[in-house]
C-alpha cells in the first residue's frame, strides 16, 4: 500500500514526464486493442460469413474430392448414402455437385467451377431458389464478382462447355437468373451455380454429389463409407492461418509503440534512481530492506501502466467502440486475398482481448521498471543518503 | 545488553577499500552508552564520525570487533534484522534533512509509522503529537519545498521521534542551519531526550551542538582520545 501511495505521488509529481510516458502507454494500449480487434472481428465476420455461404456446420467430402486437385475432381462424385439422401430429403443437408467448365463470355475464354446444388436447399444464403430445375434451359446464378469479370447481368445467356461422366465435352447456353452480392470469393469468384437435378442430368451422373452441406456436424465417430466429414477445424485452417500471418504482420507496429513506451518508461526509471538516492538511502535508514525499496520503485514504474489503462480508457473507449458500430470500411480489392471481406470490417474488441492486452502491457511496464531498479539493491545506503552519485 | 549499556562496542575497526590498499577509518574502539544518555561524538572531518554513527545505526558493519546495540549483535545481524532493528528502535536525523519531497510535512511523519503498520488512528495521534513537540503543528500540510531549513530539520526530528525510538542517530544535524534555528532544534532535542529518556548520539564538529552535551566522545584519525562525562 506505501509503495503504490508513494509511487501515485511521485508520479504526479513528475507532471508533464509521467503524462508524455503514460500517453504513448495508452496509445500503445489502444493500438494493440484496435489491431488486434480488426483482426478478431474480420475473423469472426469471416467465420460467419463462410458459414453462412459455404459451410454451413460441415460438409461430407467424396472420398477422391480435393479443391485443390484438378486431376481427381472429374472422379470425385458418388451416390449419396441413404442417411444423407434422407437428411437432403428433409432439408437437413444440402448436395453439391462440382464440375470443371469453360465460360465463353464476350468470346472470351474462362475457366470456371459448375456447381450443381439442391434448388430447395436453406442451408446456405445462396439464392437457389431463383433456379428453376424444371424449365427447358438452364438458368444459373453468380456472385458479382463473377458477374463483373465476365460482364454478365441477369438475363443474360452464356455460352458454357464442360465434359460429361464419359469425358465427352458438350456445351449449351445457361440463363443467367440472377445475381448475388456475398463477402465470401469462395463462392463467388469462378463458381457458376446451377441446379443439381440439371447438372446430374447434363453430366449423366444422377442422384451423384461431390460435396454435401449439412445443417449440423455428426456425433463424432459416425462415418460414411466413401464420404468424410470435414468440420470447421478443417474448413477453418486456411483462414486462420491468414489471419494468424495478418495478426503477426500487423503487431510490428504496435510492437514499435510499445517499445517506444517502454523504454521512456525504463528511462525514466534509470534517472529517478539516479536523482533520488538520498531518498532510497532514508527509505533504508528508517527500517526499509533494499527489496522493499526495489519494490517501491518497480511498483512506481510499473503504475504507469496503471494510469494508461485510465488514460486509454477515456478516449479509447469511445473510439473503439465508434469502430466497432460503424465499422471500417475496407479498400477495393480486399478480398482478393482470398478470404471473405466484407465491404465494412466491425472489429471485435472482447473482454479476454482487453484484459489480454492489460496485462500484457502491465507485465512488460513492471519488468522493464524491475530491471534498473535492481540496482537499488547493489547500493551502499551511506553513500545513498548522502546522495553520493553512485 | 550488558551491565544496562544499550550499545557496546568492542575493539571495534572499519577499513575501506581504496585503490590497491585500505583506508582505516575506526581503529580499536571501545564504547558503552547507556539508556537516555544525551551524547556526541566529536571529531573534525575525516575521523571517523560519521562512520561510526552508521555502524551503531546497522547501516554499516564493522572490519573487526563487534558492537551490541539495543541487544543486537552485529555478528548476528543479516541485513533483514537490522532493517527491523532501524524500523523499531533506531530514529536517525540527517545534515541534509533527507524529507521525501512528494509527501506533506503529515505524511512525512507518518512514514515511519506505516512501516510500523500502525492503524490510521494511533498514526494520526502520534504525528499530531510529534509535530506539537517540534511546534510545527500549522505546517502540515506543508510540502519540504515549502519549509525553511530550521523548519525541515525539526520535521526530520519529528519523523526520528514519531515512534518514540530508543535511539536517535543524528549526524551533523545543524551543519545547514543558522545560530538561531541551531539552537531551537537542539533545546527540542534535548527536551525530547529528558522527557522520553531517548538516547541520542551525535556525530559533530558544531560547536554549538557540543555545547549541549552530556558526554563528549573525541575522535582523531579514528581512534577515540577522549571520552568525558560534563556536568550541567
Amino acid at each position: 500500500m506505501i509503495a503504490f501511495k508513494l509511487a501515485y505521488k511521485n508520479l504526479m509529481g513528475a507532471g508533464l514526464r509521467t503524462l508524455l510516458i503514460v500517453f504513448v502507454l495508452s496509445l500503445a494500449y489502444v493500438l494493440i486493442i484496435y489491431m488486434n480487434g480488426l483482426y478478431q472481428g474480420w475473423d469472426r465476420q469471416a467465420r460467419i460469413e463462410t458459414i453462412a455461404w459455404e459451410v454451413a456446420q460441415g460438409q461430407y467430402w467424396q472420398d477422391l474430392y480435393d479443391p485443390y486437385d484438378a486431376m481427381t475432381l472429374t472422379d470425385a462424385h458418388a451416390t449419396l448414402p441413404a442417411s444423407l439422401e434422407e437428411s437432403a430429403a428433409k432439408g437437413k443437408a444440402a448436395p453439391i455437385l462440382v464440375t470443371q467448365a469453360t465460360i465463353y463470355p464476350e468470346g472470351r475464354m474462362m475457366g470456371v467451377m459448375l456447381k450443381g446444388i439442391d434448388t430447395r436447399q436453406k442451408i446456405l444464403s445462396l439464392p437457389t431458389d431463383i433456379l428453376d430445375p424444371e424449365a427447358d434451359e438452364i438458368t444459373a446464378i453468380v456472385g458479382t464478382r463473377l458477374a463483373k469479370s465476365a460482364g454478365l447481368e441477369t438475363g443474360d445467356y452464356l455460352l458454357i462447355r464442360w465434359r460429361d461422366v464419359h469425358g465427352t465435352f458438350d456445351a449449351t447456353e445457361v440463363k443467367i437468373a440472377g445475381m448475388f452480392k456475398t463477402a465470401v470469393p469462395a463462392v463467388d469468384q469462378g463458381q457458376v451455380w446451377i441446379s443439381l437435378t440439371k447438372l446430374q442430368q447434363i453430366t449423366g451422373m444422377p442422384g451423384q454429389a461431390t460435396l454435401v452441406v449439412v445443417d449440423s456436424a455428426p456425433e463424432e465417430g459416425a462415418s460414411l463409407s466413401g464420404w468424410e466429414f470435414k468440420g470447421h477445424d478443417f474448413l477453418f485452417k486456411e483462414l486462420e492461418e491468414m489471419i494468424r500471418t495478418k495478426t503477426v504482420g500487423g503487431s510490428i507496429f504496435y510492437i514499435i509503440i510499445l517499445a517506444l513506451a517502454l523504454l521512456a518508461v525504463f528511462d525514466t526509471q534509470v534517472l529517478s534512481i539516479f536523482r533520488r538516492q538520498r531518498e532510497i538511502g532514508t527509505y533504508i535508514a528508517m527500517g526499509m530492506t533494499r527489496k522493499q525499496v526495489v519494490g517501491i520503485f518497480t511498483v512506481e514504474g510499473g503504475m504507469h501502466a496503471i494510469l494508461a489503462v485510465v488514460l486509454g480508457a477515456a478516449y479509447g473507449f469511445p473510439l473503439l467502440l465508434w469502430t466497432q458500430k460503424s465499422g471500417i470500411k475496407m479498400p477495393e480489392g480486399t478480398d482478393d486475398f482470398g478470404m471473405a471481406a466484407a465491404e465494412h470490417m466491425y472489429p471485435y474488441y472482447s473482454v479476454a482481448l482487453i484484459i489480454g492486452t492489460i496485462i500484457l502491457v502491465m507485465i512488460a511496464t513492471t519488468i522493464v521498471s524491475y530491471m534498473p531498479s535492481r540496482k537499488i539493491s547493489k547500493m551502499n545506503p551511506n553513500d545513498a543518503i548522502r546522495g553520493k552519485i553512485q | 545488553m550488558r551491565n544496562g549499556n544499550i550499545i557496546t562496542i568492542e575493539k571495534l575497526s572499519k577499513s575501506f577499500p581504496i585503490g590497491g590498499g585500505e583506508f582505516t577509518a575506526l581503529s580499536g574502539i571501545y564504547l558503552t552508552f547507556e539508556k537516555g544518555e544525551f551524547s556526541g561524538i566529536v571529531g573534525p572531518s575525516g575521523s571517523g564520525k560519521t562512520t561510526l554513527l552508521n555502524i551503531l545505526g546497522s547501516l554499516d558493519t564493522p572490519s573487526e570487533g563487534q558492537t551490541n546495540v539495543l541487544g543486537r549483535a552485529s555478528t548476528q545481524m543479516n541485513p533483514k534484522v537490522a532493517a527491523k532493528l532501524r524500523k523499531q528502535h533506531i530514529g536517525f536525523i540527517f545534515q541534509t534533512y533527507n524529507l521525501l519531497p512528494v509527501y506533506t510535512v503529515y505524511e512525512n511523519v507518518e512514514f515511519p509509522l506505516l512501516l510500523l503498520k500502525k492503524t490510521a488512528a494511533e498514526r494520526k495521534k502520534a504525528v499530531l503529537e510529534a509535530l506539537e513537540w517540534v511546534g510545527l503543528t500549522d505546517k502540515i500540510k506543508s510540502k519540504p519545498s515549502q519549509l525553511s531549513g530550521g523548519e525541515s530539520q525539526r520535521v526530520a526530528i519529528a519523523r526520528a521521534m514519531v515512534k518514540k525510538p530508543d535511539l536517535v542517530l543524528a549526524d551533523e544535524p545543524t551543519a545547514n542551519l543558522d545560530a538561531e534555528n541551531s539552537h531551537h532544534i537542539l533545546q527540542t532535542m534535548e527536551k525530547l531526550n529528558q522527557e522520553l529518556q531517548t538516547t541520542f548520539v551525535f556525530a559533530t564538529h558544531d560547536e554549538k551542538v557540543i555545547g549541549y552535551l552530556r558526554r563528549i566522545i573525541r575522535l582523531e584519525d579514528g581512534k577515540v582520545v577522549s571520552d568525558e562525562n560534563i556536568k550541567k
